[in-house]
Formats: structure tokens, C-alpha cells, sequence
């Protein structure tokens, strides 16, 4: 079976054998941004294709032109060799593209059931025909291993269980093309397990897949070959079995990757001390304990909305506690604010640089000052000194490598990875004893994560609690000292470095840790 | 087609269509002048030379400017901090209420009085924006309803007060205040010219209200607080706080208008000495993009249309309604410019 499919996919790399989708010289820009230059690919029945790049290479607009959500400025999309008129999301369904969006488009006050069939039915007909959508889903369910209950509302279930549901919603518009973007990033580690089995049987009934990933490891669990994007271009396509992790990587950034040198870590005093903790909202957080040490970086994992907003809030200043003990370096929690977390040296990275970290048309200089505007030597008696903000925002744009034209353009102009390290300088200039790093890497390019890596150990080197909230795991077993998993509101016990594997982490991030793990 | 966003507009682009909005401005007068029977280009040269053609014309705009100087300010204080003033109509009439209750009442000695009656107009006015900001930040209550629907209810008031406990027993049945003593009254900037120290009042503030944004924390505030004001409170600004303070400044702002227009211009309160000086102040405040010194020459701009559309139409027989034609059409034109300045239309 390997080896047809080998040959099949080497006959669409010659040409011999037509594509059941083939793209042509896509190229889409952006104003001066070139999102898409000249990309182009084809893809068999029965086939895995992965779309490997780093956030910004151009996978999802190359994605969304296919599935005709944007208008290609030059190239074609041909599926069964047809070829797709541009921007008609309804041909592309209709030709049996299916596609998963990273954020679901689903109906969320429908049941299971009406949120697949939704669409397929004509507008005016006597039989409603659930009876026959209802035993279609099922069957479906069974065939690609997708259990979910028809009739539950979309609103109580999990992530993962979503997921499920726009898998079925494509297969049952008989996608023979299923788009897969950035699948895994919402997923424990046992959904993950799952999603792969149903990509096998996918292929096995002859379906072609389009895997969108920026993870190395499970493009090579699950494709058969890899087409590698940068900067918007293709730089190579490869197949998995001949090659490995090192190449993709290379092909993927561009350069070699030196992962940081984590240290042994240096444990000293509680900084930061939750006992049996409670924070109001939806998961919130419910007797948490946990102690932030100096010298070590505490992990937090977790699929995201499961009660890490509740945390990184707490520590943020946002959210005050409804029962439970806090204790900072040592002294109860009294009068807290965002203000007072800040005058208390706790350093905050927050989840959404665009939205809370930064404004997005002040320049660098006021975005730089935003914390401490109030304070001498920003500002005396209420006048602010904006020769000292921008002498400030120059060491910062110095220090930390934030690359922009000057102080005084707006911050919406710089790239995720400099208005990071904008927020880095920022919060880390002062040497503070707490660090709050909420998806301090999310959406970053790899030279800018092993930036942030690099300043978060350093400050662990200086003695500082960090405090790493992710959803990448091998971020968080690489960096935490101290790992707790997060769900429902719920922090699992403490385990220290290298004393839990993956599984049971995922267990753990499942809510069903300390069960089924030994 | 779509909007793309210029990322950095040049100079060229960010000036250009602002011009060419006025230009059009121009036309678009034109036409309705011949529509409405004129000859287009005397409207235009009577619209102008009504607005600023005599020393009586320009101090009249200058007069008129006044009150738009204070409401423009008022909106574009609060704007900037997204705090939607559409109540500076009943900032304006209260605070004008304030002005002559102390002037009339107070007994206060002369020199003493009119600083009385400013500070008394400031009160009023910031106490009736802050009732509908502080339901806003409380409980989350919409203030362009609250603001808006209160200008009609401070209005009915003052109407009532008019005929009631405020009504000049002097005034023969006509349905205004009694007049504000020699001393209550704003002198004249120079003796002998009709223009009087609100006026001059009206550019300090200005030059204040620019001072504050630029130089100040508050005024650090209040413009993150506008832009973002989640990330501001994420950085650890007291947002409420900062938008009462702006509240409390744009009320004060739209008072002194109804102060200086009675203390000023009129001598005493009647229901009709604001014609939508609350309103457009809105449109003053949009056309200096909230800038406060540009408030000054939009308030200017505004007063001599409407100025010299009085004095044109007087003689060229065109109804001076044009001049809110005017105004809406520079306004929709400008609005259209700056967007045109920030972003280009692409097809597909």
C-alpha cells in the first residue's frame, strides 16, 4: 500500500498521474506584503500532505484562496481537474473541499446533528430527513472513529469533541479534500493520538489530506510527504520517510536551530505561594496551590480555556481571590491591582500582546512607559518627561533587539516577535522578582522564540519565579523546573522536571490524572 | 473592491484629500447656490465677504466662533478618551442657568462675581456629564442615549425655569432671565469692538486642553484609555477614574460656552441662546480630527459659513440653510478624505 502510494505521488511530482487537487503559481498579496509567491502542489487520493512553516509563512492564505475565502492575484486551484472559479467558498465545497478551521465555525446553540446537516438540505421540503442525516453520522462516526452524540448541544463539548464535529461536517458533504489548519494546537496529547487515527482511515478510503502544522514532530507521526513554506515561497517539498526532523527544521527557518542550554535550576524561597485558591469565572480556578521559587520556572499546561486566564489574571492584578491564601514574598495579598502588581516587581508578559500588552497606535515610546508613566522618572508632579520615555524606549529598542524604524512609529507597524520583545524589555528592565509569562511564544517565528526562552532563563539565572503558561509542550518540558497541569479550573500537584511523561500529562490536562496514570 | 490600510501615509496623501474635500465642499455650494436661483460664484463671494470681508464681519465670526470653540472642545476631549458627549447642548444650557443664578443672586462683590459664575457654570456642566459616565462605568448604560435624551430634558427645564422661578418680572411676559448686572457682564477685549473675553477664554482653554494631552499623565490616560482600554488597564490605569476626570473636563468645557454666551454676548438666559452649539460642536470636533488646537480653526471655519450664509442671504436671496448644507457636506466630504488619507481602495 505504501509503496502504490509512493510511486502515485512520485508519478504527481512528474506529472504522469492527475491530482485530485493541484495549485498553480498562487501568488496573493497583501499591500506590500507578499503572503504568496507563486506557490504551487499537488495531491493524490489516499495521500497526507503537509504544510509545514512557521506563523506568517503564507499556509492559512494559501488555504483560504483554495477554499476560496481570498482572491488569488495570479494562479489557479484545480480539484479533479476542475478548476475553481476564485472566490466561492461554495464551489469549493461543492467540488469536495472540506476544511477545519483553527477556529471552529460552528453553530454553538444547535445540537451535533443540525450543525453538520446545516446547509445540506434543500430550503423547502416536507421530510425534514433527520432520520437518514442522523444513521449517515453515525455511520460516519463509526467509519473514521469520531465518537460524538448527535444530539448534544455544541455548547457543552469539549474542544476536542468540536473538533470531531468539523471533521464530520466535511465528510459529510463527501469532502474528498480535507484542510486540516494548525489541528493539534487545541488537542491534549491523547486527542492528538485520536486525530491521527481518523487522518489513517481518512486516507485509507481514499481521501487526500492537507496537514497545516508548524510542528516538526507530528508532521513526521502523520504525512507522507511535506511541502515546506518561508516567507511566503515554497522552499522544498520533501517526503517524510526520506528525510528528518533536523532537515525540516532547517528548510523550515532557514538557518540551524540552537535550542537554548537549560541550567540546572537553583530553587530558593517561595515568592509566590496560591493555597487552596479560588477565582471566579468560567472555568476561573478552584482551590488551586502552587509556589513560584526563586530561581525556577514553574509550567502551567493546559488546552487553552481551562481556567489559565483565572490564573495569569490573579497574578496580572486583574482578578482578586474569592476564598483561599495568597501570599507575596511572604506577606498576605491586601490592596490588588494591575498598578500594585506592577509596584510589587511582578513582571507580566500577557497572552494577547495585540490587545492588552500593547496599544497599538502609540509609538514605541508611549507603549514603552505604559507601566510606569505615573512614576519619577517618567513623570514628576503629573508632567511626564518624554525625553527620559524616549531615551528609555532607545535603551529598550537597544537591549532587547526590537527591530523598527525609531521610538516614534506605532507599534501596529512591528512584527509579533519585536512587539514582544518591546513587552520584554518592558517588564524585564527593572530585574523583577516575578515573572508572568502567559503564551509568551504564541505566533512567533522561531528566532523570536528562542529569544524569549533565552531572556526567561536568564532571569531564572537571576533568581527570578517565573510563572510559563502554554499550550506548546515541548516548550514547557524543555523550560519548567516544576510543571502542573490545568483543567477545569483545576491545577494538578507539582511534578519536577522529568518526573511525568507526555501520557500522563495529557491524562492530567484531561482531567483524568492520578486515575488512569500509575 | 476592499480597503487596504497605507501604512504610512505621506505627507502628500494626508493633506491632499483634505484639500480636495474642501474643494469639493466648494462645488457641491455651488451647485445648490444656481439650484436655489443664484448666481453660484456671487453666493460664494457673498459667503465669504459676510464672514470676513468688513471688521464687523470678522468680529461677528469671531463671536460666533466662541461658543463653537468651548463645544468643540468639550467633544473632543471626551472623544479622545471614547466618552461620547452628545450632551454638550445641556452642559451648555446648565451651565448657562449656573452663570445667571450667581450673577443675579450672589450679591457678590464686583470683582469676585464673574470668576464666581465661571467656576459655578464649570460645576454644573461636569455634574451633568458625570451622572451618565459614572451609569456607564457602573453599569454599563450606553451615554450616547443618556447624553443625547438628557439635552431634551435640561431643555424642557429651562424652559420651565423660564417661566417659573426664573422669569424676569421685568421681562413683560416675554419668557426670559432677569439681565446680569454691569459688573456680572465679560468685558470687552477692546473697548469700543463687539468681541469680549470669552473669546480669550476660549483660546486659553484650548491652549490648556492641548497642554493636558500632550504634557500630562492625565492626558497620557485618557488617550490610551480611547485607544485601548483593556491594555490600559492591563497596565495598571485606573480607566473609571480617567473617565470621570474627562468627564468632569468636558462638561466643564460645553458650561463655559452657555457662560460665555450669556456673560458675554446676551445679559440673560433665554431658551433659544444656544441654535445646536452643543451639536455642532460635534462637527467642530470631528473636522480638527479632535486636535484642540485645530479646534480653534475649525470652530473659526464653521462660524464663517454661517456668518457670512446669514449675511449672504440677506442680500442675494438664497435661504441661509445652505450653510447646514454646507457644514453637513464638508463634513461628510472630510470624513471620506481621511479615511481616503489612511487607506486606498483596492479591487477584489
Amino acid at each position: 500500500m505504501a509503496e502504490i502510494l509512493r510511486q502515485e505521488s512520485a508519478a504527481i511530482l512528474r506529472g504522469e498521474s492527475t491530482a485530485i487537487l493541484r495549485l498553480d503559481g498562487i501568488t496573493k498579496r497583501f499591500g506590500p506584503v507578499l503572503a504568496n509567491d507563486g506557490i504551487g502542489f499537488a495531491l493524490a487520493e489516499g495521500e497526507v500532505l503537509a504544510l509545514l512553516g512557521e506563523n506568517g509563512a503564507g499556509k492559512t492564505t494559501l488555504m483560504n484562496i483554495l477554499f476560496g475565502h481570498y482572491v488569488a492575484d495570479e494562479g489557479t486551484v484545480h480539484v479533479a481537474g476542475q478548476e475553481l472559479p476564485p472566490g466561492q467558498p461554495g464551489a469549493a465545497l461543492a467540488a469536495g473541499v472540506g476544511m477545519v478551521h483553527q477556529h471552529f465555525t460552528l453553530a454553538e446553540n444547535l445540537t451535533v446533528l443540525d450543525n453538520v446537516a446545516l446547509g445540506t438540505r434543500p430550503l423547502f421540503s416536507l421530510s425534514s430527513g433527520r432520520r437518514a442525516a442522523r444513521a449517515r453520522l453515525r455511520q460516519l462516526s463509526e467509519d473514521f472513529g469520531l465518537a460524538v452524540d448527535p444530539s448534544a448541544r455544541v455548547a457543552d463539548l469539549s474542544v476536542g469533541e468540536r473538533q470531531r464535529v468539523e471533521i464530520l461536517k466535511a465528510l459529510y458533504r463527501d469532502a474528498r479534500v480535507l484542510i486540516l489548519d494548525e489541528p493539534t494546537a487545541v488537542l491534549t496529547p491523547q486527542e492528538v493520538d485520536a486525530l491521527f487515527a481518523t487522518i489513517r482511515k481518512a486516507v485509507a478510503k481514499g481521501l487526500a489530506v492537507v496537514f497545516i502544522s508548524h510542528k516538526l514532530g507530528e508532521v513526521m507521526a502523520v504525512a507522507d510527504r511535506v511541502v515546506i513554506l518561508r516567507r511566503g515561497a515554497k522552499v522544498a517539498e520533501m517526503r517524510t520517510a526520506e528525510t528528518d526532523r533536523h532537515r525540516l527544521a532547517e528548510a523550515m527557518v532557514g538557518a540551524e536551530i540552537v535550542p537554548p542550554e537549560v541550567p540546572p535550576a537553583t530553587p530558593g524561597e517561595v515568592l509566590f505561594r496560591l493555597d487552596q485558591v479560588s477565582v471566579a469565572g468560567s472555568p476561573g480556578l478552584r482551590d488551586a496551590s502552587l509556589a513560584l521559587r526563586a530561581g525556577t520556572i514553574t509550567g502551567i499546561a493546559g488546552v487553552s480555556g481551562n481556567g489559565q486566564r483565572a490564573l495569569a489574571d490573579l497574578l496580572s492584578g486583574l482578578a482578586f481571590p474569592e476564598s483561599g491564601a495568597v501570599e507575596l514574598k511572604g506577606s498576605a495579598l491586601a490592596d490588588w491591582s494591575p498598578r500594585q502588581a506592577v509596584a510589587q516587581g511582578i513582571a507580566r508578559i500577557p497572552e494577547d500582546r495585540h490587545a492588552t500588552g500593547t496599544i497599538a497606535d502609540f509609538d514605541l515610546t508611549e507603549n514603552a512607559m505604559l507601566e510606569d508613566y505615573a512614576r519619577p522618572p517618567m513623570s514628576r508632579k503629573g508632567w511626564l518627561d518624554w525625553g527620559r520615555a524616549r531615551k528609555r524606549a532607545e535603551a529598550i529598542i537597544e537591549g532587547y533587539d526590537v527591530r523598527c524604524p525609531g521610538p516614534s512609529v506605532p507599534i501596529r507597524l512591528l512584527s509579533g516577535g519585536n512587539m514582544q520583545k518591546l513587552i520584554l524589555g518592558r517588564v524585564l528592565e527593572a530585574g523583577p522578582a516575578i515573572i508572568l509569562a502567559n503564551q509568551p511564544t504564541r505566533g512567533l517565528d522561531i528566532g523570536a522564540v528562542t529569544y524569549v526562552h533565552r531572556q526567561l532563563l536568564a532571569a531564572r539565572e537571576r533568581g527570578a519565579a517565573v510563572l510559563l503558561i502554554s499550550e506548546d509542550l515541548d516548550e514547557l518540558r524543555a523550560l519548567s523546573d516544576v510543571i502542573h497541569a490545568i483543567h477545569d479550573g483545576e491545577l494538578s500537584p507539582a511534578f519536577a522536571r522529568g518526573e511525568i511523561t507526555v501520557k500522563e500529562l495529557g491524562l492530567w490536562m484531561a482531567g483524568q490524572g492520578g486515575r488512569h496514570a500509575a | 473592491m476592499r480597503l487596504e490600510p497605507v501604512e504610512a501615509p505621506t505627507l502628500a496623501r494626508r493633506l491632499g484629500y483634505p484639500a480636495a474635500a474642501l474643494a469639493a465642499t466648494v462645488v457641491v455650494a455651488a451647485l445648490l447656490a444656481a439650484v436655489a436661483g443664484g448666481n453660484p460664484a456671487a453666493v460664494l463671494g457673498q459667503i465669504v465677504d459676510g464672514a470676513v470681508g468688513t471688521k464687523f464681519a470678522r468680529l461677528e465670526t469671531l463671536n460666533r466662533a466662541t461658543p463653537l470653540i468651548f463645544t468643540g472642545l468639550a467633544v473632543a476631549v471626551a472623544f479622545r478618551a471614547k466618552l461620547w458627549n452628545i450632551g454638550a447642548e445641556a452642559q451648555l444650557y446648565l451651565g448657562a442657568v449656573a452663570t445667571v443664578l450667581i450673577g443675579t443672586q450672589s450679591g457678590l462683590p464686583g470683582p469676585l462675581v464673574i470668576p464666581a459664575m465661571a467656576a459655578g457654570a464649570v460645576i454644573a456642566g461636569a455634574a451633568m456629564l458625570l451622572g451618565p459616565t459614572l451609569l456607564k462605568t457602573k453599569l454599563g448604560v450606553d451615554e450616547v442615549v443618556t447624553t443625547l435624551l438628557l439635552n431634551f430634558v435640561v431643555l424642557l427645564f429651562v424652559g420651565y425655569l423660564l417661566e417659573g422661578p426664573m422669569k424676569d418680572p421685568m421681562g413683560m411676559g416675554w419668557p426670559k432671565s432677569p439681565s446680569l448686572p454691569k459688573e456680572a457682564r465679560l468685558p470687552r477685549i477692546v473697548e469700543g469692538l463687539r468681541l469680549h473675553w470669552g473669546f480669550g477664554l476660549a483660546l486659553i482653554c484650548a491652549l490648556g486642553v492641548w497642554l493636558v494631552q500632550a504634557k500630562t499623565t492625565l492626558g497620557f490616560e485618557m488617550r490610551a484609555v480611547g485607544l485601548n482600554a483593556r491594555a490600559a488597564r492591563f497596565a495598571g490605569m485606573p480607566v473609571n477614574a480617567v473617565l470621570a476626570k474627562t468627564a468632569l473636563i468636558s462638561g466643564g468645557l460645553a458650561a463655559l460656552a452657555g457662560f460665555s454666551e450669556v456673560a458675554g454676548l446676551k445679559g440673560n438666559l433665554t431658551a433659544d441662546i444656544s441654535p445646536g452649539f452643543g451639536y455642532t460642536g460635534i462637527v467642530v470636533a470631528m473636522l480638527a480630527l479632535l486636535n484642540p488646537l485645530g479646534v480653534v480653526v475649525s470652530a473659526l471655519f464653521v462660524a464663517g459659513i454661517f456668518v457670512g450664509a446669514d449675511s449672504m442671504s440677506r442680500s442675494a436671496g438664497v435661504p441661509s440653510y445652505i450653510a447646514d448644507i454646507l457644514l453637513a457636506t464638508a463634513l461628510l466630504f472630510m470624513v471620506l478624505a481621511l479615511m481616503l488619507s489612511r487607506f486606498r481602495v483596492v479591487r477584489g
